[in-house]
């Protein structure tokens, strides 16, 4: 008998491999919400998705840093003194960008959940309600952040190798950051709010692109005539009533960013301590809403 | 492996369950209600989705109140609807859902390569879901329950919308996850006959109340009955007639078989013998053999449990009349016992 037939089980597995049993480890419900958030995280940039969903978030990504790479090229050539813009303006410059990005994405993290009823699954498994609301949510902040903080990086990179004040350039940087990670969290906060609410995809962008717009767009207006009629006092308190807005109070007030309100007249400190009260109520209340809106999907 | 203690779940409106009380074994085990009976409610609860109004329930002895996360780490769900992201490969979906269950990457990765060979997908698993056809998307979403290999399966209505050739497929495929896996399973169904070819042990819940709870051979055990079939020879053009007269002579209650064993209104090629002990096989054997015919088969015939649930005079099940007697929800079964003959089951011989 040739040797190898004396191992006849072993051949035959290779043949047909029968059910086999787990006995690995299972990680549980820490583990799971790690692998929503990373899953939800890539899913923002259309990584794990199709080719085609890779298309809008890489432009927008590509949008946002172009200009801060022609700014650096220009510091660096022109050997300038500072930069063009501050570290906490660029985003308020491109608030649009950021818009169109949290519309785009908000509604693809959360409604194609709901849509295809892929919610009660995650929820037949060991993460709780809390921990679905919790990695959907600090996966949009962090997919926002990505997209705001990565030209912030850009500019300080160029602007060190133009040999810019080393420190003056990291504390601004530093504030830039603080400033587009509250940003970061007050959008995501609002976008899934809004997105959650439908199952439908095109009405969640739409719903989002509305409330951005039409929030920042009545408010520069009543703003702008505040400003023509000299009540200064009314444009910094009017800056409440829109995300982007809010986020210019409170750098302003607290990152010593020059305010983008209508003639400059951002929150003083008084002031600035109740957008910073309010962009924490707003971050908050968007994780309780959705939270609530969680609370009859299961199965 | 699940164990309820008079649950109840009130809505505000309506009970869903009303102090129900199973104990349900390892194996394959079919819990049966019409829509609205309380199955959904009963599996949410059982996942610790849900609290019960009153009562106790617990799932491979954990307590569904307390240990909810550790429940639904070692069992699978299969929901009843479409649940698939259409623009995802099955491949990576179930590798997902086994992360979300707290396998690691790489576990989860060979998990569900196994798993989805297992139900039956193979090149087609790196598509998109969209594409699939409904066959296809209910083996994802078995795969998906499967891929973390829990002890117990709680598979909300796997055959709704499949074809007949799709709903055999999958009852096999159901009867194979406890047989070849070892892994129990609970499966709901409206349709009492899908039930009798897959399950060990079959639940009837009506209104949130318990109707009956007791193993599938109860159902079906009171009818022995023996399909035969042979082949004709020259020396006998008509062998079925043959063998008839043969066994007749024996002293054996014999009938020609409405149907075929596929449920073509038969050729009238089948005959059941009703069986008397198990000399009855050997008389059956001995007279095909004294004929010189082909045996084509010889097989048990068992009742559906469907018609456990027709009405006493109607058709010819004597034997299971007590148990039709006095089911107040008898009728009600009968639409999806008709349904299930139009699909193409086989009613007189299985």
């Amino acid at each position: 008998m040739p040797p190898e037939t004396t191992k006849a089980p072993a051949q035959d597995v290779i043949h047909n491999i029968g059910y086999r049993n787990y006995s690995g480890a299972r990680l549980g419900r820490a583990y799971a919400r790690r692998s929503l958030f990373s899953q939800s995280l890539r899913g923002a940039y259309g990584l794990g998705r199709s080719a085609k969903s890779k298309v809008l978030p890489m432009i927008l990504l590509g949008v946002m840093c172009v200009p801060a790479a022609i700014m650096v090229a220009v510091a660096v050539t022109t050997k300038m003194n500072d930069l063009p813009v501050a570290y906490t303006r660029y985003a308020i410059l491109l608030q649009a960008v950021i818009g169109l990005y949290l519309a785009s994405q908000a509604p693809q993290s959360v409604s194609r959940d709901l849509r295809f009823k892929t919610v009660p699954l995650y929820f037949s498994r060991p993460i709780e309600r809390v921990d679905y609301v919790a990695a959907k949510f600090a996966a949009m902040a962090s997919a926002l952040f990505l997209l705001t903080a990565l030209p912030l990086l850009i500019l300080y990179v160029g602007a060190l190798l133009a040999k810019l004040d080393f420190a003056d350039q990291t504390k601004g940087f530093a504030q830039g950051l603080v400033s587009v990670a509250l940003l970061s969290l007050l959008f995501a906060g609002l976008g899934l709010v809004v997105a959650a609410l439908t199952p439908r995809r095109g009405f969640g962008v739409a719903a989002v692109i509305a409330v951005l717009t039409i929030s920042y767009g009545a408010v520069s207006t009543v703003q702008g005539i505040a400003l023509a009629r000299d009540n200064t006092d009314a444009i910094s308190w009017l800056g409440l009533f829109s995300p982007i807005t809010l986020i210019d109070g409170v750098q302003t007030a607290f990152l010593s960013a020059t305010s983008a309100f209508p003639g400059g007249h951002g929150p003083g400190t008084g002031t600035g301590v109740v957008y910073v009260l309010v962009l924490l109520a707003l971050i908050t209340g968007s994780f309780g809403l959705l939270m609530r809106r969680y609370r009859k999907v299961g199965l | 492996m699940i164990a309820t203690e008079s649950l109840s779940k009130r809505f505000p409106r309506v009970t869903a369950l009303d102090r129900l009380s199973v104990d349900i074994a390892p194996g394959v085990t079919g819990l049966v209600g019409a829509n609205g009976a309380g199955k959904s409610t009963l599996i949410k609860i059982l996942l610790g989705l849900s609290p019960a109004t009153e009562g106790r329930a617990s799932v491979l002895g954990l307590d569904v109140a307390t240990e909810g996360a550790a429940i639904r780490e070692r069992v699978g769900y299969m929901p009843e609807h479409d649940c698939l992201p259409p623009d995802v490969s099955a491949t990576e979906f179930v590798v997902h859902m086994a992360r979300m269950s707290g396998l690691p990457a790489t576990a989860a990765r060979e998990r569900t390569a196994d798993t989805l060979r297992h139900v039956g997908l193979y090149e087609e698993r790196y598509r998109p879901m969209g594409g699939y056809s409904t066959g296809m998307k209910q083996r994802v979403k078995l795969a998906q329950a499967l891929v973390h290999d829990p002890q117990l399966v709680l598979l909300d209505e796997p055959t709704n919308g499949l074809d007949p050739v799709g709903r055999d497929e999958m009852l096999g495929l159901i009867r194979r996850v406890h047989t070849d896996f070892g892994i129990s399973v609970l499966v709901t169904s409206h349709l009492l006959g899908e039930l009798e070819r897959t399950c060990d042990h079959v639940v009837v819940i009506d209104g949130g109340k318990l109707l009956r709870s007791s193993s599938t051979d109860d159902f079906t055990q009171s009818t022995g009955s023996l399909a035969v079939e042979v082949t004709d020879s020259d020396a006998r053009p008509d062998g079925t007639a043959a063998l008839y007269a043969a066994l007749a002579g024996a002293g054996l209650t014999v009938r020609p078989a409405g149907r075929a064993a596929d449920g073509t209104p038969a050729s009238g090629r089948v005959l059941l013998v009703d069986v008397v002990d198990d000399s009855t096989y050997d008389t059956v054997r001995d007279a095909v053999t004294d004929l010189e015919l082909g045996l084509v088969r010889m097989e048990q015939r068992r009742h559906r449990i469907a018609e456990v649930f027709r009405d006493e005079g109607e058709g010819d099940t004597p034997a299971t009349a007590p148990a039709a007697a006095g089911w107040g929800a008898g009728r009600q079964w009968a639409p999806a016992a008709q349904r299930d003959e139009q699909n193409g089951g086989a009613p007189d011989a299985a």
